[in-house]
C-alpha cells in the first residue's frame, strides 16, 4: 500500500517548483503531483496553468487525456490486471471476473471501503509470462487463482501485497 | 577457492515470476552455510518460461537452473550447484542450449550476460567501440555508413532509419533532438523494455551516435509508465554515462556534446505513434498531428528531429562497430539485419529471439516456441501488436520479412507474435480490437474516432445474426474508410486485425463452416 502526503497548497508549489525548468514540463509535474498525493487535486491546474503560463484548459486537458492520472484519490490497495491480447491468450478474462468476485468489485472502480481499486492496464510487456498484474506497484507473473486470493487476503487484512 | 558468481536476473519479468525472492533466500542460504559467494542481478537471457534463471559461473561455462523458486533455493545449496552439479532443475551451459544458439543476437549480444549498470563489463564486451569508429569516420560517414547498413525503422513502419539521419542532418536548424520512441504500447512485445533493463547503455550509445551523426545535443527516451524498472535502470545509467563523460561536453575527447534525459507517458497507447508522442513531450494531449511537415523538417519544439524506435537505435552501436555491411549481409529481400522476435501469449517457450529475417513463422511458433502452453492445437497468431493481422495456421509458411507479410495483408510490426489455441473466439477478438481502438483514441480524426466505436455495435450485431449481410457489407466498408481515411495507424490498421479474423475464421462469427477446400 501507497503512502500518499495530504493536500497542501505548499506542498503543491514546492513540487511545481521542482520540475518548472525541464522542457515539457506539464507531464512531469503532474507524474509528481500524483506520486505525491496518490491523484492530481483539482486546484493544481490552475497553479501549474499560472507557473507555465498556459490556459487552464490546456492543463486541464492534459490531465483528462492520459488514463494513468487520477482525479480522484485510488483505493489503499490498487490492483492493475493486463488486459491486452497476450494476457488473454492465457485465460485473463477468466481471472478478471474472479478477480472482480473475490475482491467484491467491478473492474475500473474503487469498492466503497477504499480499500481497493480494480482497473486493466494495457500490456506489461510480460507477455511470454501471462497473465500478468501490478499490484501495489510489484509486477506478478503467471497470474493465477491463488494468486488473487492471496491478493484479497492482503486488502482484507489491510497488509502491503507479499506480506502475509 | 575463489568465491564462486552467481548471476539471478533483475529484469521485470525474472522479478515477476519471483527473482527477488529467490536471491534474497539465496543470500541466507550461504549466510547460514559461511559461504562467500558474489551474486550478480544480470538481465534476462530473454528464455522467459525458465525465469527466474539462476546461473553459476563454471570452468565448463555458466550453467544454468530454472525455473528456479524460493523453495528450490536450499535444496539446489545442498545438492552442490555452486560447483555446477546436477539437479532436476540443470539446464546445462546456457549458452549451449539450442534456443540461444540458434538465434544471431547482434542487437541483443550482451543481454543476461553483463550486469546492466556495470560500464566496465559493458566496454569489456563490445561497448562504446561504435562510438569511438563514429567520432573517427565524422558525422557524415556515420549517417552512410546506417544508410549503407539497411536499417529499417523496428518500430513497425519499417522506414529506412539512415535516410530519416539524413534529412535531419541535412536540416539547418540551432538546435536538433534525438527522441527515441520506449512507448513500446503493443501486446506481446517487450523486446525495448529488456533492452533498458538488461543493456540500457547500448541505449545510450546508440542515441549518441545518433546526436553526432545528425548535430543534435539533446536526447529525450519517452518510457511507457507501464515501464517503472526500466525507467529507473535507464535513469541510473544516464547518470553514470555523465559521470564517466560518456554524455555532457566534450564526449571522449571528440568534441562532440549529447545528453539526454528520460520522460514518461502516462498509459495512452496513441503516444507510440511518433507525432503523438512529440506533443505529449511538449507537455500536450497526445494528438497526432498531420504530416507534412516530417517530424525530421519540424519535430519536437518545432525542431528537426530524429525520432526513432529504441530497437532501431540499440541496433546503431553494432553497425557502427562492424560496419554498415556486416549488418547489411543478413537478412532477406530488403529486410536487412536481424529482428528480435517475441513469442508471447499461449506459447510454451516464450522469450526474445534475436534472427536473421526471412525464418517463417511456423518455425518460430512450433519449433522454437514448442507450440502451445496449454497442449491445445494453434487456431491463430496475431502478429505486430494490436494492429497487426490474425494469420492462421495455413499461413504459416510466411518468412518473417516486412514485404512477406505486407503481402498477406499482415504486418510485422515490432515483432511480436501472440499466439492463441483453438479455444479462442475469434469474434471476440476482432471486437476486442474495435473496442481497443475507441479507448486509445486521440480523437482527432473521425474514421478512427467514430469508426472504432460503429466498428464494435456492428461486430456485435452480426454475432447476434441481425441483418447478417448487410451488417457484413457495413463493416467491410467501415474498415475500408478506416483504412485509408485515418490520420495514422491507430484507426488504419485496426481494420487488420478486424478483417483477418473474419476472412480466415467466418465460422466463428455465426457463419456455416465451409466445406473443406481442396489444397492447392
Amino acid at each position: 500500500m501507497a503512502v500518499y502526503e495530504d493536500w497542501s497548497t505548499e506542498r503543491a508549489a514546492q513540487v511545481i517548483a521542482e520540475h518548472k525548468h525541464l522542457d515539457g514540463a506539464t507531464m512531469p509535474i503532474l507524474h509528481a503531483m500524483q506520486e505525491t498525493f496518490g491523484f492530481v487535486p483539482d486546484p493544481v491546474v490552475p497553479m501549474i496553468a499560472e507557473t507555465l503560463n498556459l490556459s487552464r484548459a490546456e492543463v486541464y486537458g492534459v490531465l483528462t487525456f492520459y488514463h494513468d492520472f487520477r482525479r480522484e484519490p485510488p483505493g489503499r490497495t490498487v490492483v492493475k490486471l493486463c488486459a491486452a491480447e497476450a494476457c488473454q491468450s492465457m485465460g485473463s478474462t477468466a481471472l478478471t471476473a474472479y478477480a472482480e468476485e473475490k475482491l467484491g468489485v467491478s473492474m475500473g472502480e474503487t469498492s466503497a471501503d477504499g480499500r481497493v481499486t480494480l482497473e486493466p492496464i494495457y500490456c506489461l510487456g510480460l507477455c511470454a509470462c501471462a497473465p500478468s498484474a501490478l499490484v501495489d506497484g510489484q509486477l506478478v507473473g503467471r497470474l493465477d487463482r491463488a494468486t488473487v486470493d492471496e491478493i484479497a487476503e492482503c486488502v482484507a487484512a489491510g497488509k502491503h501485497f507479499g506480506e502475509v | 577457492m575463489k568465491s564462486p558468481r552467481i548471476f539471478v536476473p533483475n529484469d521485470a519479468t525474472a522479478i515477476a515470476c519471483g527473482a527477488d525472492r529467490v536471491a534474497k533466500r539465496l543470500e541466507a542460504g550461504l549466510l547460514a552455510r559461511g559461504i562467500t559467494a558474489d551474486i550478480t542481478r544480470n538481465g534476462s537471457r530473454g528464455m522467459f518460461w525458465l525465469e527466474p534463471l539462476v546461473e553459476i559461473e563454471t570452468e565448463r561455462g555458466r550453467i544454468g537452473y530454472g525455473p528456479v523458486t524460493p523453495a528450490d533455493v536450499d535444496e539446489l545449496l545442498h545438492a552442490g550447484f555452486l560447483t555446477g552439479a546436477d539437479h532436476p532443475k540443470c539446464i546445462g551451459v546456457v549458452d549451449e542450449l539450442p534456443w540461444l544458439k540458434k538465434q544471431t543476437r547482434l542487437t541483443f549480444a550482451r543481454i543476461g550476460i553483463i550486469d546492466p549498470l556495470s560500464l566496465t563489463e559493458y566496454e569489456a564486451h563490445g561497448g562504446y567501440r561504435g562510438l569511438k569508429r563514429a567520432i573517427d569516420l565524422g558525422p557524415a560517414a556515420t549517417v552512410e555508413e546506417v544508410v549503407d547498413s539497411g536499417l529499417r525503422g523496428r518500430g513497425g513502419a519499417g522506414f529506412p532509419t539512415g535516410i530519416k539521419w539524413r534529412t535531419v542532418a541535412a536540416a539547418p536548424a540551432d538546435q536538433k533532438y534525438i527522441v527515441c520512441n520506449a512507448d513500446e504500447g503493443d501486446s506481446g512485445t517487450f523486446a525495448d523494455r529488456l533492452i533498458m533493463e538488461a543493456d540500457p547503455y547500448c541505449l545510450i550509445e546508440g542515441m549518441t551516435i545518433a546526436g553526432l551523426a545528425v548535430g543534435a545535443t539533446k536526447g529525450f527516451v519517452y518510457c511507457r509508465s507501464e515501464y517503472p524498472l526500466a525507467f529507473v535502470v535507464m535513469e541510473k545509467a544516464i547518470e553514470k554515462a555523465r559521470m564517466a563523460g560518456l554524455l555532457g561536453d566534450n564526449i571522449l575527447g571528440s568534441g562532440v556534446s549529447f545528453d539526454m534525459e528520460m520522460r514518461m507517458g502516462a498509459g495512452a497507447y496513441v503516444c507510440g505513434e511518433e507525432t503523438s508522442l512529440l506533443e505529449s513531450l511538449e507537455g500536450k494531449r497526445g494528438l497526432v498531428r498531420a504530416k507534412p511537415p516530417l517530424p525530421a523538417h519540424v519535430g519536437l519544439f518545432g525542431k528537426p528531429t530524429v525520432i526513432n524506435n529504441l530497437v532501431s537505435l540499440a541496433t546503431v552501436p553494432i553497425i557502427l562497430d562492424k560496419g554498415g555491411k556486416f549488418y547489411r549481409d543478413f537478412g532477406m529481400g530488403r529486410s536487412r539485419g536481424t529482428m528480435p522476435i517475441q513469442l508471447a501469449g499461449n506459447i510454451k517457450h516464450g522469450g526474445l529471439f534475436e534472427t536473421a529475417f526471412g525464418i517463417s513463422l511456423g518455425e518460430l511458433v512450433n519449433e522454437i516456441g514448442g507450440g502451445t502452453a496449454s497442449g491445445r492445437p494453434v487456431k491463430a497468431v496475431q502478429a505486430g501488436g494490436p494492429l497487426g493481422a490474425y494469420l492462421p495456421v495455413h499461413q504459416f509458411d510466411t518468412p518473417f520479412d516486412y514485404e512477406a507479410f505486407a503481402a498477406k495483408d499482415a504486418l510485422i510490426g515490432h515483432g511480436g507474435i501472440v499466439v492463441f489455441d483453438d479455444t479462442v473466439d475469434m469474434a471476440h477478438m476482432a471486437k476486442f480490437a474495435m473496442e481497443f481502438c475507441a479507448h486509445e483514441s486521440c480523437g482527432k480524426c473521425t474514421p478512427c474516432r467514430i469508426g472504432s466505436t460503429r466498428g464494435v455495435e456492428t461486430i456485435d450485431k452480426i454475432v447476434a445474426g441481425e441483418k447478417r449481410e448487410q451488417n457484413l457489407a457495413l463493416l467491410e466498408d467501415l474498415c475500408h474508410t478506416m483504412k485509408l481515411g485515418s490520420l495514422c495507424a491507430l484507426g488504419g490498421f485496426t481494420p487488420y486485425p478486424v478483417v483477418s479474423a473474419l476472412t480466415h475464421f467466418p465460422e466463428d462469427f455465426g457463419a456455416t463452416p465451409k466445406l473443406p477446400v481442396a489444397a492447392e
